[in-house]
């Protein structure tokens, strides 16, 4: 025990010493919160004012358009040419020129400009025109806009999941299936990342021939399972570092610019003239605002996180070791990187085939494809982390883990017996039949 | 005393036996050496030893008690197939391997230190292993073997790789061990070494063994009563002086003197021949032509070869 301790300790620290886990641990947590902070911070970044000048030839449009924090509107009488004259030396960025309709609205117009104006610019005006127009429109076929407003109906469908005992709970498909997705990704690729890891750690063993010189001292067996260990703190050390770092800068960007994650500010400055309904919509997004932040607070609140952290960090685990031995004996079988290739179909084809039905699962959480998937050792750690946030029966849950310790255990056995044999053997082309031998092979 | 004895060992893999019915008796504080051609069996012999595989028939007795796993910390293997961790450090990996065989740390970092420099390599601990020559990597592969003062050393083709010098440096390190009470499990190619180093010998060969016992005691039996005569001043019919009870192999002229093999017949003494040499001949040299063991490994394997043909043949 003390052997396969010292083991663990040699595989652990030579990788977590290792230029690349340092590189990935720092880069990785650096990677997460640019991908979240640098879209905030560039939607914030363009503070500048733009100012769109409006040459109105149909006249229904003045001050109409309403402004944005960094949008705004001018309304010129001169001529289209006139301003496009004007363009460069007033710095405007650019004209909206709305000619004189040949019938009673307008159905087009022209925004000229020396840069590609941004969709959000485009579709702004776009949206501004067309409600001014369909309010004129309105106006003409005689019906009233507020009777119009109050017959728009927003419903909030709430599903409420009946519990065993008689309980009530909210459910919130969105957020489950965003979290179980990204539970199980994240397995996925830990058993990927660190599987690989553990099969090359094995090959380097045998082509650098010390492994006789171990396994005079040690089981094999002894050295697999130490391996597969030590890696798997690796991984653990790895993923703990990058939450840990992740939430560290996240939080060092809020403190020092707390302004620029503040949500941009959706309402808009509406023109005078319609300030009872404006106040009336206004308000009524407010409430579907509020509705929906508090429903995703509710949503987020309603996870047991304690189910949720203790179910990932077993699956996590488990399915990474169902892999491991499966990696180590193919790391055992061959004699370079290059062939290991014929013999990862049966690693690969399962994890991907329960990625592709992740969204089948997503769907239908408690169909039989997700329950037979999920109960399956070889599928069960993407897919019941799947299946997890939208509640599990018990029943469902410990049958899974049961049959995915009983299928590590499984895996171990039967990769031990390969592993045992193919650390020793060089230079010999095996296929599925020699494995099938050597599997067989006693003491 | 026999520190190790393997009885009656048989291996099978699944297309061939690897081992059949082999014996073989260590005795204690002697060099042992197993000798066999490529394929013969004596790396599965070695293995099972190291408890690396199981046989599947016969019994391992370590002092006369059952092989146990116990007994790997008194078990030093320096393999044939033998390598480091390239990318660790020298000395970090020699206190791992060190500490694998069940030493503490800092017994372990003791007797290192005390290699190392005996070795002269301690400049090199805190070096990655791939920056080391090859016969360095050996030494270090050489001490990691040795360091836990195991009862039982086996060495596995333990020259390949250095140079003539060091080869020397390992010989006497070997026989240093030796003479400090370790036994020895040597194998190896290299019969001159054999001659050498070994006390006991077994011969092995398509899973059998053909030959075991004493190198003096083989090389005895193997002797064939051949001496080799270098004489002048005679150049008649050398059988015209000699009994019948004296054959003369063969005679060849060498500038002024003639060689001649003779071999001695059943009652006859060398004495006997020297008897009736003297009178007719003025003599430069007379030895007794001692088989080599690289003779004796030949002419066993053939002849074990050529029978087991016959008997396949009847």
């Amino acid at each position: 025990m003390n052997k396969i301790f010292l083991i663990i300790q040699r595989e652990y620290l030579t990788r977590v010493r290792k230029r690349s886990f340092i590189v990935m641990t720092i880069l990785g947590p650096i990677l997460m919160a640019a991908l979240m902070i640098l879209p905030a911070y560039f939607a914030q970044k363009s503070d500048e004012v733009h100012t769109i000048a409006v040459v109105d030839e149909s006249g229904i449009f003045y001050k109409k358009i309403p402004d944005t924090d960094n949008l705004k509107f001018t309304y010129i009488t001169e001529d289209i040419n006139a301003a496009k004259n004007k363009m460069g030396k007033e710095g405007l960025y650019a004209i909206l020129y709305i000619p004189k309709p040949a019938y009673s609205v307008p159905s087009h117009a022209m925004l000229y400009s020396d840069k590609q104006p941004s969709l959000n610019v485009q579709s702004h005006i776009r949206s501004a025109m067309e409600k001014e127009v369909e309010h004129l429109k309105l106006q003409a076929s005689g019906i009233n806009e507020d009777v119009l407003t109050s017959i728009k109906s927003d419903i909030t469908l709430a599903s409420i999941k009946m519990g065993e005992k008689g309980n009530e709970e909210k459910s919130f498909v969105e957020v489950s299936m965003v979290l179980g997705m990204v539970a199980g990704i994240l397995i996925y690729f830990f058993i990927f990342l660190f599987g690989a890891q553990v099969m090359r750690g094995v090959i380097e063993e045998k082509t650098s021939r010390i492994v006789e010189v171990i396994i005079s001292s040690v089981k094999p067996f002894q050295l697999m399972m130490g391996k597969i260990i030590g890696v798997a703190l690796v991984g653990l050390t790895q993923f703990l570092l990058w939450v840990f770092l992740t939430i560290a800068i996240m939080g060092v960007f809020k403190v020092s610019y707390p302004d620029k994650l503040s949500k941009p500010k959706t309402e808009q400055i509406m023109p005078n003239n319609r300030v009872d309904q404006t106040a009336v919509n206004t308000y009524q997004n407010k409430e579907a605002h509020l509705n929906d932040s508090l429903g995703i607070m509710e949503a987020i609140s309603s996870i047991d996180f304690g189910v949720m952290i203790g179910c990932f960090l077993f699956y996590f685990l488990f399915g990474y070791l169902l892999y491991a031995a499966l990696f180590a004996a193919v790391g055992a079988a061959v004699d370079n990187d290059a062939d290991t290739q014929q013999f990862m179909w049966p690693i690969t084809i399962p994890l991907l085939f329960s990625i592709v039905m992740a969204q089948h699962v997503v769907n239908s959480p408690d169909g039989p494809l997700a329950f037979w998937l999920s109960v399956i050792p070889f599928t069960s750690p993407i897919i019941m982390m799947i299946r997890i946030p939208f509640g599990v029966p018990f029943f469902d849950l410990i049958l899974s883990m049961v049959l995915l310790v009983l299928g590590f255990a499984g895996t171990t056995w039967l990769a031990a017996k390969i592993y045992r044999t193919g650390i020793l053997l060089y230079g010999k082309k095996v296929d599925y039949k020699e494995l099938w031998k050597w599997i067989k092979y006693k003491g | 005393m026999d520190l190790f004895t393997a009885n009656n060992i048989t291996k099978r893999f699944a297309n061939h036996t690897a081992l059949d019915n082999v014996s073989i008796a260590v005795p204690e504080q002697s060099i042992f050496g197993l000798l066999g051609p490529n394929g013969a069996g004596k790396t599965t012999l070695i293995r099972i030893i190291n408890q690396i595989t199981g046989p599947d028939e016969g019994s391992l007795f370590f002092e006369d008690k059952p092989l146990t796993v116990a007994h790997l910390e008194q078990i030093g293997y320096l393999p044939e197939e033998r390598g480091l961790y390239k990318k660790m450090k020298v000395g970090e990996q020699a206190l791992y391997l060190s500490q694998l065989k069940g030493l503490s740390k800092s017994d372990a970092l003791k007797s290192l230190k005390y290699w190392f420099e005996k070795f002269e390599i301690q400049a090199w601990w805190n070096r990655k292993v791939e920056e080391l020559s090859k016969g360095m990597q050996q030494k270090v592969q050489f001490i990691v073997t040795i360091i836990h003062k195991p009862r039982l050393l086996i060495f596995d083709e333990p020259f390949s790789g250095f140079d003539p010098i060091n080869v020397n440096l390992l010989k006497d390190e070997i026989l240093n061990l030796r003479n400090n009470g370790a036994t020895i499990i040597f194998s190896t190619h290299n019969m001159s070494s054999v001659e050498e180093l070994c006390d006991h010998i077994a011969l092995i060969n398509k899973s059998h063994k053909i030959l075991d016992g004493k190198v003096k005691d083989i090389k005895k039996t193997y002797k064939a009563n051949l001496f080799e005569v270098e004489f002048s001043g005679f150049r008649d019919n050398l059988q015209t002086i000699l009994s019948p009870s004296f054959d003369i192999k063969n005679m060849v002229p060498d500038d002024d003197t003639i060689k001649a093999t003779i071999q001695i017949n059943d009652s006859s003494t060398p004495n006997d021949l020297l008897q009736h040499l003297l009178p007719h001949v003025s003599l430069h040299s007379f030895n007794e032509i001692i088989p080599t063991m690289n003779d004796i490994f030949i002419s066993t394997v053939n002849h074990y070869e050529t029978t087991a043909e016959d008997l396949k043949n009847n």
